[in-house]
């Protein structure tokens, strides 16, 4: 096969509730596929979910955006470079499980629950807020975004009153229409504010997660600005396009599924469950789980060699008929917690417990307060974020 | 059936907590798993069973 006939990623969504065709026939054709990737070089596409998992937790796969055979879905490649501290998902093995333990204590199932009255505190001012508005308003604006956003804002301890601008750097980042220099330049200008931030906790550390953090690390003695810049900057970007674009996505797809949505109205136990289906079903973000091999590693016959990359699609894995019976039936009780939404192996989602509570809250709350509630535009006139790294709505239009 | 859980390869992503709290809790500390009873019996089977499929860097497992 040559250059010009490998399929090229990233592929753009065309139907909202499905995988691109290529994807799915990826997936059927054969278990490993070659591909062409923005930066002109190839790399290994994983789309079945038995090798995606396997993938994922294989140390012999480095995270490393800093290696040279590291497959970016963009062009111009990481945009950390030029960063004086690599973030947690760049490290592997040792460093990465420290790094990771050093905050997992702020995210256990324990500490969520904790957060929960405040969560649904702000959830309710908010649909307060939308309600007394009325008419029509957009969803994203009014509700998805500003509960992650709130949520991580003060779990962090970062002023929301600047919400305006982290949350259109976080949008220019995640964007793959933007040139690389934009990109390159809103991280620049986040973790800029991010490091103004975290000098002024290091003078006076509050009650927040920041501020623990440089209190524990000083403690032992393993405490370095950069290094929390870094966490900062993860938690903050990760905590707001993804809770934002599924709370979005999910509420479409209970409104485009009354029978189902129906039943979660009847029983708020049957909602976390469905979260997981939700989360499955569109499997919102496919590239950060690109690996590089650092030695040869065989997986369903096919050897992937040291320095090839390899880009784990969990959107294909997620739909794979053989761990999911007609993937493309939305099914709210499949049981469906084993899907990888969220990644799999070392690197799975820190944030993933935060992230099902909000969902949980928000639509339990959403459409227990807000019965009526229906789209404003017919689905096919909804923009959605075909081409974005994180797949979404730009806008969702709603009344009641 | 017993449980083995292996802290050394744990990444306190929690599902084993969301799972079955009965079986599972996590170090307050770093996350990592904490088995409070890694003899289930009953419906806790099956349950331990799901905690070791969806564990993501497969601390978990069963001896039967």
């Amino acid at each position: 096969m040559t250059t010009a006939e490998k399929p090229v990623l990233p592929v753009a969504r065309t139907c909202p509730f499905a995988p691109p065709e290529e994807y799915t026939r990826m997936r059927e054709d054969q278990a490993l596929t070659q591909v062409s990737i923005p930066d002109g070089k190839h790399a290994w596409v994983v789309t079945r979910h038995e090798d995606a998992r396997r993938v994922l937790n294989d140390r012999r796969f480095s995270s490393n955006r800093f290696h040279p055979g590291y497959p970016f879905l963009v062009e111009g490649g990481n945009p950390f470079r030029g960063s004086q501290a690599r973030p947690m998902i760049s490290m592997d093995a040792a460093e990465h499980s420290a790094a990771r333990k050093s905050v997992l204590g702020e995210f256990t199932v324990k500490r969520v629950d904790a957060l929960r009255p405040r969560i649904q505190e702000i959830v309710d001012g908010l649909i307060d807020d939308m309600l007394s508005i009325g008419g029509e308003v957009d969803l994203v604006d009014m509700l998805s975004l500003p509960v992650p956003s709130l949520v991580i804002c003060e779990l962090l301890g970062v002023p929301y009153e600047d919400h305006d601008f982290f949350q259109g750097n976080t949008r220019k980042f995640a964007s793959r229409d933007n040139v690389e220099e934009e990109r390159h330049a809103a991280v620049g200008r986040l973790r800029s504010y991010l490091s103004d931030l975290v000098t002024a906790k290091e003078a006076d550390p509050g009650d927040d997660l920041l501020g623990r953090q440089i209190v524990k690390l000083r403690a032992e003695g393993t405490y370095e600005h950069e290094a929390l810049v870094s966490l900062a900057f993860s938690l903050l970007v990760a905590g707001h396009e993804t809770t934002a674009n599924m709370i979005s996505l999910g509420t479409v797809a209970l409104l485009e599924n009354p029978d189902q949505l129906a039943k979660i109205q009847a029983d708020p136990g049957r909602t976390l469950p469905a979260i997981e289906e939700l989360l499955r079903y569109f499997t919102i973000v496919d590239a950060v789980t690109a690996r590089v091999a650092t030695e040869d590693v065989e997986i369903s016959g096919t050897t992937i060699r040291a320095g090839d990359g390899v880009v784990v699609l969990g959107y294909p894995a997620n739909w794979d008929p053989d761990v999911f019976a007609s993937p493309e039936r939305l099914d709210l009780e499949r049981g469906a917690r084993h899907h990888v939404a969220f990644g799999f192996g070392p690197h799975q989602c820190l944030g993933q417990n935060l992230a099902r509570a909000e969902l949980q809250i928000v639509f339990d709350t959403l459409f227990r307060r807000i019965p009526t509630l229906k789209l404003a535009k017919p689905v096919d006139d909804l923009a959605f974020k075909d081409e974005a790294a994180i797949y979404g709505l730009y806008q969702l239009p709603v009344t009641w | 059936m017993k449980i083995i859980a292996d802290t050394g390869k744990c990444v306190g992503a929690g599902q084993c907590v969301l799972t079955e709290p009965e079986l599972f809790d996590q170090s307050e500390d770093d996350g990592t798993v904490i088995v409070l009873n890694d003899k289930p019996e009953g419906e806790l089977v099956e349950k331990a069973r799901e905690a070791v499929n969806v564990c993501p860097s497969q601390a978990l497992s069963l001896q039967e």
